[in-house]
C-alpha cells in the first residue's frame, strides 16, 4: 500500500497520511481533543458595562470573532464555555457572575477584558460597591487590560486562550513554560 | 414658553426666588418652606403645567446638600430646574411622589445614598443597597474600610 505524508493543516496536532482510499491519522487524542475544543468556543452573552459595548463591536462583521470560531455567542451558561467578563463587577453582580460561571458546563474559559475586571480600573478607590478585580470571584484565564481595550486586543486575546486550550496544561505549567513565548 | 416668560410668571409666584441664568434652562432656588407650596403651582397653575419631572437628585457640596428637580410640560414645551438648599444634619424635604409618581423611586433612590428625608413619602425604604446596609455612599465624608480602598 502506497502511505503518503501529506501537508496537513498547519494547526493541527498530528500527521495525515493519504492512502488509497481513505487515510491515516495519528495524534494524540488528548491533543485532538484540545484543538477541536479551542476551535470551538461558545461565549456567553454577558457585559456589564462599556467593554461590553466593544465585546458586541468584535462579534460584528467589522472584527469578526467568528473567523477564530467564536459565532456561537449563547444567552444561556449552560450552553456557553467561555465567559468574558466585558465590564465591571459590583459587590451585587458578583454572586450572579458566579452563579454564571458554576453554571456552565465543563471545561469552561474566562477572559478578564479592561482594566475594571482585572483590577476595579478607575474604580478602585473610594468606592463602596466595586469588586476590585473579577478574579476575586472566578478563576480567570486571560486578562486584558485597556479601558476598554481595542478590539484587536480581544482578539488577540481570544487567539491566546486558544493556544492555552492547545497547550493543555494548568495555570502553573503555563507558568513555568511560556508557551507563547518559546 | 420662553425662559424669560417663565421667569416673569415664576417671580410673581414668590418673591424670594433667586434665578440662574445662562444655561439652557431657567434655574430657580427655592427656600425649603416654601418648596412644596412652589411646586404644587408649578405643576397645576395653567400656563405653567410641569406635568413631568424627568430627573430628581442631590448634590453634596460638604457645607449643604441641594435637592435638584427637572421639571418639564409637555403641553407648552418649556422647562425649569428647581434647586432647594438643604441642612447637611438636618437634611428634610417634602415629597413630591403625590404630584409626579416617578418620584416615589427616585426619592427612594436619593434616600438611600445621601440619607435626605422625603416627609410624608408613602415608603421610604433603601431603594439600591441592601437594606441592611449602614450610612449613606454617595454622601462626600462616607467611609467604609471593608469595601473601600482610600486614596
Amino acid at each position: 500500500m502506497d502511505v503518503t505524508k501529506s501537508k496537513a493543516q498547519a494547526d493541527f496536532p498530528g500527521e495525515i497520511h493519504e492512502t488509497a482510499g481513505g487515510g491515516i491519522v495519528l495524534s494524540k487524542l488528548d491533543e485532538v481533543i484540545n484543538w477541536a475544543r479551542s476551535n470551538s468556543l461558545w461565549p456567553l452573552t454577558f457585559a456589564t458595562s462599556c467593554c461590553g459595548i466593544e465585546m458586541m463591536s468584535v462579534a460584528s462583521a467589522k472584527y469578526d470573532f467568528s473567523r477564530f470560531g467564536f459565532e456561537v455567542a449563547r444567552a444561556t451558561p449552560r450552553q456557553a464555555d467561555v465567559i468574558i467578563i466585558a465590564g465591571t463587577i459590583v459587590n451585587k453582580m458578583a454572586p450572579v457572575l458566579r452563579r454564571l460561571y458554576d453554571q456552565m458546563a465543563d471545561p469552561k474559559y474566562v477572559i478578564a477584558m479592561g482594566a475594571c475586571a482585572i483590577s476595579g480600573g478607575p474604580f478602585f478607590y473610594n468606592t463602596y460597591s466595586v469588586v476590585k478585580g473579577a478574579d476575586h470571584v472566578i478563576p480567570v484565564d486571560v486578562y486584558i487590560p485597556g479601558c476598554p481595550p481595542r478590539p484587536e486586543a480581544l482578539l488577540h486575546a481570544l487567539i491566546t486562550l486558544q493556544g492555552k486550550i492547545k497547550a493543555g496544561l494548568t495555570r502553573e505549567q503555563i507558568k513555568e513554560t511560556s508557551f507563547l513565548n518559546p | 414658553m420662553l425662559n424669560e416668560e417663565l421667569k416673569i410668571k415664576i417671580a410673581q409666584l414668590l418673591p424670594a426666588i433667586e434665578f440662574e441664568e445662562g444655561g439652557e434652562w431657567l434655574n430657580i432656588h427655592v427656600p425649603s418652606e416654601a418648596f412644596r407650596s412652589l411646586i404644587v403651582s408649578l405643576r397645576y397653575d395653567a400656563g405653567l403645567d410641569f406635568d413631568y419631572l424627568f430627573c430628581l437628585t442631590a448634590v453634596d457640596w460638604k457645607t449643604h446638600f441641594t435637592m435638584v428637580y427637572h421639571l418639564t410640560s409637555t403641553i407648552h414645551r418649556h422647562h425649569v430646574v428647581v434647586k432647594v438648599k438643604l441642612d447637611r444634619n438636618n437634611s428634610e424635604i417634602e415629597t413630591v411622589s403625590d404630584i409626579w409618581r416617578t418620584a416615589d423611586m427616585l426619592e427612594r433612590e436619593v434616600y438611600d445614598l445621601f440619607g435626605i428625608k422625603f416627609l410624608n413619602h408613602p415608603d421610604l425604604r433603601r431603594l439600591i443597597m441592601p437594606d441592611d446596609w449602614k450610612g449613606w455612599p454617595l454622601r462626600k465624608d462616607y467611609e467604609d474600610p471593608v469595601n473601600m480602598i482610600k486614596l
